[in-house]
């Protein structure tokens, strides 16, 4: 499958990528066309233009600083209250514009769920952090609710270690814990894109490998992306891997090729460890 | 030259016990009159009575109407100072600009240092007169009026400590609540004021220990006629009020009537002590707890 896609990569950074299908017929879930970020003079993203097929795990990675925690933000409009965020050109979730003024925040970030560097699980019992989503979207249906919860617990691979203790406060599990409980809060209002910001970084390696199973998983049913510090970990888990340098996107393309037969020497010189 | 730096450290040591020894010495003296006092009237009729009649030829010692009258005032302020107060520490926090949080808390906390008296004479002359024109039969001297700019003069205690309680809540939470979807005032209701509230719960505690004890506004403004009524329309007498009125008449030394001055302030000590170790617990209990 992976190689499939391959074949219809976008080269690389500047090229202005046209929506094209691969030749499995799956469509582009994301797409950045020509976008730059600033804060106020800063200048974090130049002329990004990258496309995300559906149901496919894509990596970000880079030094820190190279903006792919911006651009990550990008897709749920996490930036917009940052003092100074100003940005040029589009981003688009299944075709549509989601900087476009007719564009409501909050029902964009209902279809894009996000997972943060730190477990950040809110101050409440399990059950009412997953059912969080759900409560202040209006629902009412307990039942409801309640379903919705038990299966994203399971969906997050947690289910079975915390099912006596729904009621236990949040703080109280582990680190890993936490964060799959995070994952489980976003599963809850079905999105069908998660944005992952170093999700494993706070984490001890064993818990990271749980983590990572688990967005194995999940791709079956949503579009990923995951920014990361950890090149093996970009290169276990995702199925393409985009490479940004000082807000450029350097190469993108099937993580496979990218790890072994990078194009550009910065790249080369990144994933071996020569700099970053 | 250690005898210096031992002299030094004798001064501190010294400063820091006179503090400690006038609290246990203003302690010890309502102890003893209280004592004194007690020794007149049982516990029980003080605590129960609801006629507060001591310079009277009848008297009566039933501390219930000033406690009523206390309590009232109290309610009333913590009544306007809460919403308000809470309003604007979530505004300060989730809202505003910056820039302008910077700008407006320390103008709001000015309101702390109007003296009270001020307070005092502006719920007489102003606010009374002000709220007769809705309310017809609302006397000079009243609860409400007082109550109300009470509450004013609290509005910096709950706005601060609420503030900084919903500023110590990590951004990481925030971020968690606009990453599901959250409106800024679902954020600030469902996730930042739950996480914050035992900080919420100090600055109201302190701020209504502050209400109880106040002196000048009703002493002005709520009267000094001690019934035991709930109405807020109607002359009443507080605590405080009443061991001002005591304390600047000419009540003979030495006698029960003397003495009730030190059992009202026994009586509100230990209420505000209360209050006082009942934050300080929920301090050490709660705070932090989602770090």
């Amino acid at each position: 499958m992976d190689s499939e896609i391959t074949s219809q990569q976008p080269k690389t950074s500047q090229v202005e990528t046209k929506p094209k299908l691969n030749p499995n017929n799956r469509s582009f879930k994301l797409q950045a066309k020509n976008v730059d970020v600033f804060y106020d003079d800063f200048q974090a993203i130049k002329d990004i233009s990258l496309d995300i097929v559906e149901n496919s795990i894509t990596a970000f990675i880079g030094p820190s600083g190279c903006g792919k925690s911006t651009f990550l933000r990008l897709f749920n409009r996490m930036n917009d209250n940052i003092d100074g965020f100003q940005m040029n050109g589009e981003i688009r979730i299944d075709n549509k514009n989601i900087y476009d003024e007719s564009i409501k925040v909050e029902e964009l970030r209902k279809r894009v769920g996000m997972v943060f560097q730190k477990p950040n699980p809110f101050p409440k019992s399990i059950y009412e952090n997953v059912a969080y989503g759900l409560r202040i979207q209006g629902v009412k249906d307990e039942d409801y609710i309640e379903n919705r919860v038990i299966e994203s617990l399971k969906q997050a691979t947690l289910y079975s270690e915390i099912e006596d203790s729904l009621d236990k406060q949040a703080l109280a599990l582990s680190g890993g814990q936490q964060q799959r409980l995070c994952i489980a809060r976003a599963l809850a209002v079905k999105p069908s894109v998660i944005l992952m910001d170093e999700p494993t970084s706070a984490l001890d390696p064993i818990s990271s490998g749980k983590i990572e199973d688990l967005i194995h998983e999940l791709k079956k049913e949503f579009t990923i992306v995951i920014v990361t510090h950890n090149m093996q970990q970009a290169a276990r888990v995702s199925d393409n891997t985009a490479f940004l340098y000082m807000g450029n996107l350097v190469e993108y393309g099937d993580t496979q090729k990218i790890f072994t037969n990078p194009k550009k020497d910065r790249t080369q010189n990144y994933i071996t460890g020569r700099f970053g | 030259m250690n005898i210096k730096e031992k002299i030094i450290e004798k001064v501190l040591a010294l400063c820091a016990l006179i503090t400690i020894l006038t609290t246990v010495g203003i302690i010890g003296v309502l102890l003893v009159e209280a004592v004194g006092f007690f020794r007149e009237v049982s516990i029980i009729d003080f605590l129960t009575g609801t006629e507060w009649t001591p310079l009277f030829a009848d008297k009566n010692y039933g501390i219930l109407p000033l406690v009523s009258g206390t309590l009232l005032t109290t309610f009333i302020a913590i009544g306007v100072a809460l919403p308000v107060g809470l309003t604007i520490a979530i505004y300060l926090n989730e809202y505003a600009p910056k820039r302008f949080k910077k700008v407006l808390k320390p103008l709001l906390e000015v309101l702390a240092v109007v003296p009270t008296v001020v307070y005092g004479f502006f719920a007489l002359m102003i606010v009374t007169p002000f709220l007769k024109l809705f309310i017809t039969d609302l006397s000079g001297f009243n609860a409400l009026s007082p109550g109300i700019v009470m509450g004013i003069m609290i509005i910096p205690f709950v706005s601060s400590l609420s503030e900084d309680a919903l500023a110590a809540v990590p951004d990481s939470l925030r971020q968690a609540s606009y990453g599901m979807g959250s409106t800024r005032f679902q954020t600030a209701f469902r996730v930042m004021v739950p996480a914050a509230s035992s900080g919420i719960m100090v600055s109201i505690i302190l701020a209504l220990s502050r209400a109880i004890g106040e002196t000048m506004i009703v002493a002005i403004a709520a009267g000094q006629t001690p019934v035991f009524t709930f109405d807020p329309t109607v002359p009443i007498e507080t605590i405080t009020a009443y061991i001002v009125k005591v304390s600047s008449g000419d009540v003979p030394q030495g006698t029960v009537a003397y003495q009730t001055i030190f059992a009202a302030g026994i009586t509100l000590f230990v209420v505000t002590f209360i209050l006082n170790n009942i934050s300080f617990w929920i301090k050490n209990r709660y705070q932090e707890k989602y770090e």
